[in-house]
């Protein structure tokens, strides 16, 4: 009757360490690979087609290939007029060495090379410190990779000033005319994209209605129909003997259409910034421009960086798409090499594409651990 | 005794209007106002003078239109009808004049509104930086002056969301501050509190209080109300039902719709 229900603690509990099956190699490879039967047979499977895959392309790209040779004697078999035994299948390196000057520069005149190599020992001098968040004087970098060394740029590749030979737009190719394109197309797709998505959640009714147009005109066109019609088409309009370069409306077709892109994903974030930030930087008496520029944008951007390094990665790899315009970016300049009668034999597609691949996945890949290196970085626990 | 004390106080306001005040005395005057969405009329004829150094305390259930009206103040929310005049300055589509107000009013939200990507200190320093034009160092230096007088100045470098509720509800008070406003709005500044954390934050209110900021509050801190307001305004549908002292307020509601609120928050 008169029992006490109450209860008091008298010692706080201490915390334990985990118990042992909670932890080390063992515990991980239970929870992560064979947790049920399940995920056991997964397992499993993937094991097998790994084990299937990458012997034979580790034989094809290591261990078979050719990485030295002349002609295509070296990448030939006995049967097809080479060196190599029949049954024979290997990369053929040789063919990448040999040709990979023109895969990095296209038919940009040898004894000019040297001013592309330059350009490009500037823009990776100030594109890594400026990549790299301890490096100091950002502002100064910016300025200089942004303004200044387009500009030089343009002088050095294009020349025709200072003594240097001038060197028209349909002898670039290769790598050159994809960083190019890409880089261009970065630079000026995200301010834009940016403008357009601001003007298209913008109270004034013209401003919003020219933004809407221009995004969903070109957005509802495909690149490859754009590049054509600048090249084939624009022409016609044109009065006879004015004309303009192939490969600037190339700059300018990629980077229209890369903002549009953009300016829907920058959108996309603008979207996801709750209406309170817009409040508190209003009752501060902030402008417009202050609150989109120092509250909403920084916050919206680094929400959208994923879909931001997509369009990015999305457009360095559409810049192939110029062939139809007959430019050469890497991928058509090997392309155009398989013609190359010195060189063909059956491994020299698959050799070139497998190296364009390459190069292409370095500079996706790098975009891409970048862009997840910044989103940790500028993670400040938004989420709660 | 008490109902005397009212009439007094109502014949004060009546002799100030009289004496034909300088505007100087008057921090806001609404008149008239209303206010639309579409076709609801959410904000019915409110006339309310504030005079400097009052603090003024505004309750009413949901929906009664007390934030509608507060944010209308600093032109959050626009009027559609009447007149605002705010520190000598009425509220148009002139955005000029809608900055110029907004510098000199602070405000303080339920969600604190705190900017997640800038730390504390930056939080305080960029409105005094970029709309005052403040040098940096001493902006920096009014900041932790008002971090401390919010008792947390050891959390400058930290972000908003490493923070608890109520210090982050301080630091939103501290940001605004250190725009030295004249005028200070909070809108539900403890609704969104764990009960632990009431207390920090309305000590804060209290202080500023005490040192005769004109403050406009929109809570249901009944405690608060009595310790600090000169008037206690209700609202319901959209308008101003009843507005008095304090003491009058609680002890002798005159209109029943203000009866049934007190009983229904005063257990």
């Amino acid at each position: 009757m008169s029992q006490d229900i109450g209860y008091v603690r008298t010692e706080m509990a201490l915390p334990q360490p985990a118990p042992l099956r909670e932890r080390g190699p063992l515990a991980w490879m239970r929870k992560n690979l064979f947790a049920n039967p399940f995920d056991s047979a997964l397992t499993i499977v993937g094991l097998v087609i790994v084990a299937m895959i990458l012997p034979p392309l580790f034989n094809w790209a290591i261990v078979n290939a050719q990485w030295t040779g002349t002609d295509r004697t070296f990448c030939a078999t006995v049967a097809q007029g080479g060196i190599q035994p029949d049954g024979w299948s290997g990369a053929c390196w040789a063919f990448v060495k040999a040709k990979f000057g023109q895969f990095m520069f296209g038919r940009y005149p040898l004894d000019e090379r040297w001013r592309v190599i330059l350009v490009a020992i500037m823009f990776v001098a100030l594109l890594v410190p400026l990549l790299i968040p301890r490096v100091p004087r950002k502002g100064l970098n910016a300025v200089l990779f942004f303004l200044v060394l387009p500009v030089v740029s343009y002088f050095l590749l294009i020349g025709g000033v200072f003594g240097l030979p001038h060197v028209e737009t349909p002898l670039w190719g290769g790598l050159l005319v994809t960083l190019t394109l890409s880089f261009v197309g970065i630079v000026v797709s995200l301010p834009v994209g940016i403008l357009l998505a601001l003007g298209r959640r913008s109270k004034m009714p013209v401003v919003k209605m020219l933004c809407v147009i221009f995004i969903e005109t070109v957005r509802g066109v495909p690149l490859i129909t754009v590049l054509f019609m600048a090249s084939v088409m624009l022409p016609l309009f044109l009065p006879a003997g004015v004309s303009f370069d192939k490969f600037l409306r190339a700059l300018i077709g990629v980077s229209l259409f890369a903002s549009a892109y953009m300016a829907e994903v920058v959108r996309g974030g603008l979207q996801a910034i709750p209406k309170g930030q817009y409040e508190g930087a209003d009752s501060l008496g902030l402008s417009y421009w202050q609150k989109m520029g120092l509250i909403v944008l920084p916050q919206a951007l680094k929400l959208v960086i994923p879909g931001i390094v997509n369009t990015f990665i999305g457009m360095f790899k559409d810049t192939s798409l110029v062939y139809i315009i007959s430019m050469f970016d890497l991928l058509g300049v090997v392309r155009q090499n398989f013609s190359d009668a010195a060189w063909a034999s059956p491994q020299t597609p698959a050799s070139g594409l497998v190296f364009a691949a390459l190069v292409f996945w370095i500079f996706c890949f790098g975009m891409s651990r970048y862009s997840i290196f910044m989103e940790r970085r500028l993670d400040t626990g938004h989420k709660r | 005794m008490a109902i005397e004390n009212a009439v007094s106080a109502d014949e004060i306001k009546v002799d100030r209007a009289k004496m034909h005040i300088s505007d100087t005395d008057v921090a806001i005057d609404i008149v008239g106002m209303h206010k639309w969405y579409g076709e609801f009329n959410v904000l019915k004829d409110i006339n309310l003078r504030v005079m400097r150094g009052e603090r003024i305390v505004i309750c009413g259930p949901s929906g009664s239109g007390k934030s509608t009206m507060i944010r209308c103040i600093n032109r959050l929310e626009e009027h559609q009808k009447g007149k605002i005049i705010v520190d000598g300055k009425e509220l148009t589509n002139d955005l000029k004049k809608i900055d110029e107000v907004r510098r000199e009013v602070g405000m303080v939200f339920q969600h604190f509104n705190l900017f997640p990507h800038l730390t504390i200190l930056e939080n305080c320093t960029l409105a005094p930086i970029w709309v005052r034009k403040t040098p940096k160092k001493q902006a920096e230096e009014q900041a932790m002056h008002f971090l401390r007088r919010v008792k947390i100045p050891e959390q400058a470098n930290k972000y908003p969301g490493q923070l608890s509720g109520g210090q982050q509800q301080r630091v939103a008070i501290a940001r605004s501050l250190c725009m030295n406003p004249r005028i200070m709005l909070f809108d539900e500044p403890t609704s969104a509190l764990d009960p632990e954390m009431i207390k920090e934050v309305l000590e804060t209110m209290v202080g500023l209080a005490e040192e005769g900021m004109t403050m406009l509050c929109v809570t249901h801190e009944m405690g608060f109300a009595r310790k600090v307001a000169n008037r206690v305004i209700f609202m319901d549908q959209g308008q101003i039902v009843e507005e008095n002292t304090p003491g009058e307020f609680f002890d002798n509601p005159r209109h029943e719709r203000t009866k049934l609120f007190l009983s229904q928050i005063l257990h």
